[in-house]
């Protein structure tokens, strides 16, 4: 029975085939990874080098908050061993498309370890009924005193600094209740008590609409979280391909050297700047990360997603906010419209300061290739148009 | 207090100052074409016609990017050849006016998707689609102001053939070879104060604002022109009123200009004096003597 015989041997042929895959012998085939968009995509490519096949499902100059998974999507994922995601509710869309694929291979959360950046209210001195929202605020932590030592107080005191257009976010706060898990180390109920005397409720009952988490999830904006980012990346891949660990370590220092010294640069280039030139004006609240970094002062007349229409108060206090600080530059994004922006440089005479990347890379002939690429080109686009 | 609340967002902002013009612009250039599109029951075509402008101009986006120019033909280019070949495919076979024109409206919207979608750019096109009227440039500015003009001097000149049309279109068929002109004219008038409805309020809003005034009108007058200047009116409070409701409340302009115009005719549809609810239920003295 030759053809028996012959269907014997490729049947066992496959089976052999598939143990070779998943096998130990590891060291020849690329770890099929996807990553939820370029920036991410970038970082794993240098680390994993010729040990990985990287896809990114948001392509460059992409938006991420509003991607729609396609059919070639799922099935990326479905084939991959890891996934890598930003976290901080960014992809809000890949829970499903995780679970309509049947993803079962390593899930890589890139901020695991990163320290967020709270989307909160501003407390500043243009908005007379919140102060007393304040004060009623102050009382509560003074008969919680056994909460001192959480770091509720801190975190306003670093708010007080934040400009007046970010208020809105606090409704999305106080709805969701999943802030909780993030301010590890004080009682649910408790937080509930405190915000609820706030007296922000009714101030921002109308504010609404937009998708997003609790905290910033531009995280990347900042070159220390970068780091994080690296190490979770290396961490998954040494643990799905041991045999290759060691190269993996070569790449993650030579990377991360280069981000340090990245860093570095940028912090000369933003000291440099006066005192009085630090207020940026964006089409989109990417950059708080970055802001934190190196003391700039970020604003964007969009609230904090790109899903958002943006109302006419929030464009007039900007503008307000605008003339009163005298801020003299405004910067589009490569994925944002830009017209609204243009308007708001007109009214208030601020010139066009060039194009910042937030959240996607450019094509590999922009200016934005690379994440370090993206991160120096915003860097001296920022402090030409700043230091002007 | 009245300064502070009405007039100073205008006095004191440009970006205000432009959306109050394109609303005015869009008030006076679509409702007038709003009221004919209700007396020849054909309200809903201006949502089909909407559908079917948005292809068109998520093509002109893609390829030359945030162009006026681009999105403004795209647009014209796609729903004006879904209004002729409906209005053909009506004329020639025994087919309906509706069901052509939601067929090619379908086709057009499909074929649109598809190729945005294959393009594999996801840059948000809903912020582009869905145009915000805060955020006006001239050349925006000047387009709706031109097409507005346009369209307030081609409906003088269709005047009586348009309303004729409406009155008795077999007639207006029978006595004189200006109908099918009439017809198609009035189509591409749909057509281009949509294109130009949508670079400030987005392509659903711009159905709105053309087509809410005219059916709160229909409460307030009986002839053709007093319904058409109500109809502007309530379009020009409604743009007034929703661009003050966003500044002093924080809401998205489009939505609330529109709603304004939706109140007006929850309003018109109860008090108003021509067929209202509160006028039907009052005993009609001049019959009764």
């Amino acid at each position: 029975m030759p053809l028996r015989r012959h269907f014997l041997a490729s049947a066992s042929a496959i089976a052999a085939l598939s143990l070779f895959a998943t096998g130990p012998a590891r060291a020849d085939t690329p770890i099929p990874v996807v990553a939820t968009f370029s920036i991410l995509g970038d970082m794993v490519e240098r680390i994993g080098g010729e040990h990985v096949t990287v896809q990114s499902l948001v392509g460059p100059n992409g938006d991420t908050h509003v991607y729609q998974p396609t059919p070639a999507a799922a099935r990326a994922v479905q084939g991959a061993e890891i996934l890598v995601v930003n976290g901080l509710e960014f992809e809000g869309w890949l829970d499903r498309l995780a679970e309509a694929s049947g993803f079962d291979g390593t899930l890589v959360v890139a901020t695991t370890g990163v320290e967020p950046i709270a989307y909160e209210d501003g407390h500043d001195d243009h908005h007379g009924e919140e102060h007393a929202g304040h004060d009623d605020h102050d009382d509560h932590d003074a008969q919680h005193t056994e909460h001192d030592d959480h770091d509720h107080g801190a975190e306003h005191a670093g708010h007080d600094d934040h400009d007046p257009d970010h208020d809105h976010d606090h409704a999305e706060e106080h709805a969701g209740d999943d802030h909780g898990d993030a301010h590890a180390g004080y009682d649910h109920g408790e937080e509930h008590a405190i915000h609820d005397d706030h007296g922000h409720d009714e101030d921002h009952a109308d504010h609404h609409g937009h998708d997003h988490g609790a905290f910033d999830p531009h995280a990347w904006q900042s070159l220390d979280n970068a780091v994080i980012y690296v190490d979770n990346i290396t961490a998954a891949l040494a643990q799905a391909d041991p045999a290759n660990a060691a190269t993996f370590q070569e790449n993650r220092a030579a990377y991360v050297a280069e981000i340090e010294a990245l860093d570095a640069e940028i912090h000369a280039m933003m000291n440099a700047l006066p005192e009085a030139q630090r207020t940026i004006v964006t089409s989109h609240d990417a950059f708080q990360y970055f802001g934190r970094d190196y003391d700039l002062t970020f604003v964007a007349p969009q609230g904090l997603s790109t899903e958002s229409e943006a109302s006419a108060k929030n464009v007039a206090e900007l503008i307000e906010h605008m003339r009163e600080e005298g801020v003299s530059a405004v910067f589009l994004e490569n994925i944002s419209d830009s017209r609204l922006l243009e308007q708001i440089a007109r009214e208030t005479g601020a010139s066009i300061g060039g194009t910042l990347y937030p959240g996607a890379l450019s094509g590999p002939d922009g200016p934005a290739a690379t994440y370090l690429d993206m991160m120096h080109h915003n860097a001296t686009t920022l402090s030409g148009a700043l230091g002007s | 207090m009245i300064w502070e609340t009405v007039f100073q967002p205008f006095a004191e902002f440009g970006f205000m100052r432009r959306a109050l013009l394109g609303c005015l612009a869009i008030a006076i250039g679509a409702t007038p074409v709003g009221v004919f599109l209700m007396l020849r029951r054909m309200s809903l075509t201006g949502d089909a016609m909407a559908h079917a402008i948005l292809p068109g101009a998520a093509v002109g986006y893609l390829v030359a990017g945030l162009s006026l120019g681009a999105m403004t033909i795209g647009g014209l280019v796609a729903g004006m050849a879904v209004a002729l070949l409906s209005g053909l495919v009506t004329r020639v076979t025994a087919l309906r006016e509706d069901a052509s024109l939601a067929a090619f409206y379908l086709i057009s919207l499909a074929l649109g998707v598809l190729i945005v979608s294959t393009r594999g750019s996801n840059v948000d096109l809903m912020h582009v689609l869905f145009g915000t009227v805060l955020a006006l440039d001239d050349a925006a500015l000047i387009l709706l102001c031109s097409i507005a003009s346009l369209s307030v001097l081609t409906l003088a000149l269709l005047f009586r053939p348009l309303v004729l049309e409406c009155a008795d279109p077999q007639f207006l068929r029978s006595v004189s070879s200006l109908s099918a002109i009439t017809h198609f004219t009035f189509l591409a008038l749909v057509v281009a104060n949509l294109v130009a409805g949508f670079h400030a309020l987005g392509t659903l809003m711009a159905v709105g604002i053309m087509i809410l005034p005219a059916a709160a009108a229909r409460f307030w007058a009986e002839s053709i022109g007093g319904m058409i200047l109500t109809a502007v009116a309530v379009a020009m409070l409604s743009s007034v009123a929703g661009l003050l409701l966003s500044y002093h409340y924080s809401l998205p302009s489009g939505p609330a200009i529109i709603l304004v115009a939706g109140v007006a005719y929850g309003l018109s549809l109860v008090l108003g004096p021509v067929g209202g609810l509160v006028a039907q239920a009052l005993p009609r003295r001049s019959l009764e003597t």
